[in-house]
């Protein structure tokens, strides 16, 4: 069965397998995206890199329910000098690693990608499109066209890295935004981000139960919407898509690369499987790709279309 | 397991030092030694904290006033909520019919409360012997005094017990006896020496570790020690783990996820 090959080549970067760390899970260290890589993913995703160091929000940051996970961590991060220091010697890590950057305005996305531009990258990610802290991504008007330009042109202009521009699925034109970002000179859309926000009250507290009250949905409820996003996404732009939403099983995966994805992100399922879902996704890949002829990842791209 | 905050009433509360009161209330926890449940005060702020007394269906927390969550706890009265999650993470494992060693540092000790109830439940059935060495600053600090049969007290001026610390008692102790297992919680300088001293004598040795906890359940990536995460790999890890863990009794991670020297 390990005969099959599910390598891919995303942007230029060759990864052994589509199955890649999403940000915001288990970012904070080198030492855990190692173990991460030694889990069987085929990239890995930083946290989220400000210019200065952030606490985030109070717990409780982060509560799981019937169909996933609801998180307002609020980009709580070191700020990008540590952020250079930790994440020094990359490839020790084993796997390509991407930097994912956020900023206030513009200007700040552009100090953190050359904040981290002496550290091995493989990719920069650029988030326009957090649902609950203030000052960033939707909170900010960061998930507009005009915005998505004017960010990923200004990092453009400071990197010859391949760049990620991570997008809402809440946003009815997610294809118009996505279409920004191309013309901007992105080299990959990264669909999607958490839904939302979202809710959780405990009726016996009768307060919600997250410090910020409301955060982004991501895991099983989120997967459908992603994978409707990535679908659109497919036939709108021409750059390729990592699908991420709500992706725990080697199913879920093809699912989204049928939609159009060329790599997955996965994220809550580190919760529902462990942390080697990664190495389990890639298994189950491989034994459907075997058992229904299939030789490649790209033989699966787009499959679900007309 | 409880994933979402359950809203528990306070039944009782015991002051077991000036700093330490244990909160009981109502719970059905199927909770391990070494294991920890995340308690929540709405508005405020949810902290980590491990289960030091089971009764039947009566749990209890020990909580050290030190900062705005526990000086808010520590205003708490019978009859007030508070919310419970868990419990989470990997627990100690008992070596049964041995000598074990018990090495609490401070509220560290609360950590290891219900694993020597747990070892002595043990020992009255079948064999071995439990010796609990308990490190306070103070006098005024030492907890659950009458608690434990066999508890070797140790306090920096010798006021109690003991002058110095819990590993020059334990190397003392070692002198004149042997212990199969040594179990530890404290500041993890302390630890350290602990697993040090227990890999020179060749005694397995098992340590709960304590970090910033805010998931709980291994997602996050806050509560990271050298690649293992301390709310779902840990809190306990053993020598041969914790030789692999470069952070341990070095390096701890801040609010910000930055990693500083202890």
């Amino acid at each position: 069965m390990s005969e099959i090959n599910l390598s891919v080549n995303l942007c230029g970067i060759q990864l052994t397998n589509p199955a890649i760390l999403a940000s915001g899970i288990l970012g904070t260290t080198k030492a855990l995206l190692k173990r991460v890589a030694q889990n069987g993913a085929g990239a890995v995703t930083i946290k989220s890199i400000s210019v200065e160091p952030r606490e985030g929000h109070k717990n409780p940051t982060v509560i799981t329910f019937e169909a996933g996970m609801l998180n307002a961590v609020g980009y709580s991060n070191p700020g990008v000098d540590a952020a250079a220091r930790e994440f020094s010697n990359l490839q020790d890590v084993g796997v390509p690693v991407i930097a994912s950057v956020i900023g206030t305005q513009k200007e700040d996305f552009v100090r953190v990608v050359e904040g981290l531009s002496a550290q091995k990258f493989s990719a920069i990610e650029i988030p326009l499109s957090c649902p609950h802290t203030p000052g960033f991504g939707l909170l900010a008007g960061q998930g507009t066209p005009q915005a998505t330009f004017d960010i990923t042109s200004a990092v453009r202009k400071v990197t010859k890295l391949p760049i990620f521009v991570k997008l809402s699925p809440n946003i009815p034109e997610i294809c118009t935004i996505a279409k920004a970002a191309e013309d901007a000179g992105a080299d990959a859309i990264t669909a999607v981000n958490s839904m939302g926000p979202g809710m959780i009250i405990n009726i016996e507290a009768q307060k919600p139960i997250l410090s910020f009250k409301v955060g982004g949905v991501t895991g099983d409820a989120l997967r459908p919407i992603a994978v409707r996003c990535v679908y659109d996404l497919y036939k709108a732009i021409k750059i390729p898509i990592i699908g991420v939403g709500g992706i725990s099983t080697g199913r879920h995966a093809i699912e989204m690369i049928m939609a159009g994805a060329s790599a997955v992100g996965i994220g809550t399922g580190v919760y529902s499987r462990g942390i080697d879902v990664f190495r389990k996704v890639c298994e189950e890949i491989g034994q459907w790709m075997q058992e229904n002829g299939f030789d490649s990842i790209k033989s699966i791209i787009g499959a679900a279309h007309d | 397991m409880i994933d979402q905050p359950m809203m528990v009433k306070i039944c009782d509360i015991q002051e077991e030092s000036p700093g330490v009161k244990t909160f009981f209330f109502k719970l059905n926890l199927n909770f391990e030694p070494g294991q920890f449940v995340m308690v929540w005060i709405p508005l405020l702020d949810e902290k980590p904290f491990t289960i030091s007394s089971i009764q039947k269906d009566l749990v209890g927390i020990s909580v050290l006033k030190r900062g705005v969550f526990t000086n808010a706890l520590h205003s708490k009265k019978i009859g007030d909520m508070l919310g419970i999650r868990g419990p989470y993470g990997r627990g100690f494992s008992l070596k049964l019919d041995s000598n074990s060693c018990v090495v609490g540092g401070g509220i560290g000790m609360a950590s290891l409360a219900t694993l020597v109830d747990r070892l002595n439940l043990v020992v009255d059935k079948r064999r071995g012997h439990v010796t609990v060495i308990q490190g306070a600053r103070t006098v005024a600090e030492i907890i659950y005094q009458k608690r434990f049969r066999d508890m070797k007290l140790c306090t920096e001026d010798g006021a109690a017990g003991f002058k110095g610390t819990t590993v020059d008692l334990l190397k003392d102790l070692l002198k004149k006896q042997r212990f199969q297992k040594v179990y530890t919680c404290g500041p993890e300088k302390m630890l350290h020496k602990v697993v040090e001293l227990c890999r020179e004598h060749s005694i397995e040795c098992e340590v709960s570790l304590e970090r910033y906890i805010k998931c709980g359940f291994g997602v996050c990536g806050q509560c990271d020690c050298g690649g293992q995460r301390v709310c779902i790999d840990g809190t306990v890890f053993n020598t041969e783990e914790l030789s692999r863990m470069e952070d341990f009794g070095r390096i701890t991670i801040t609010k910000t996820g930055e990693r500083v020297i202890h």
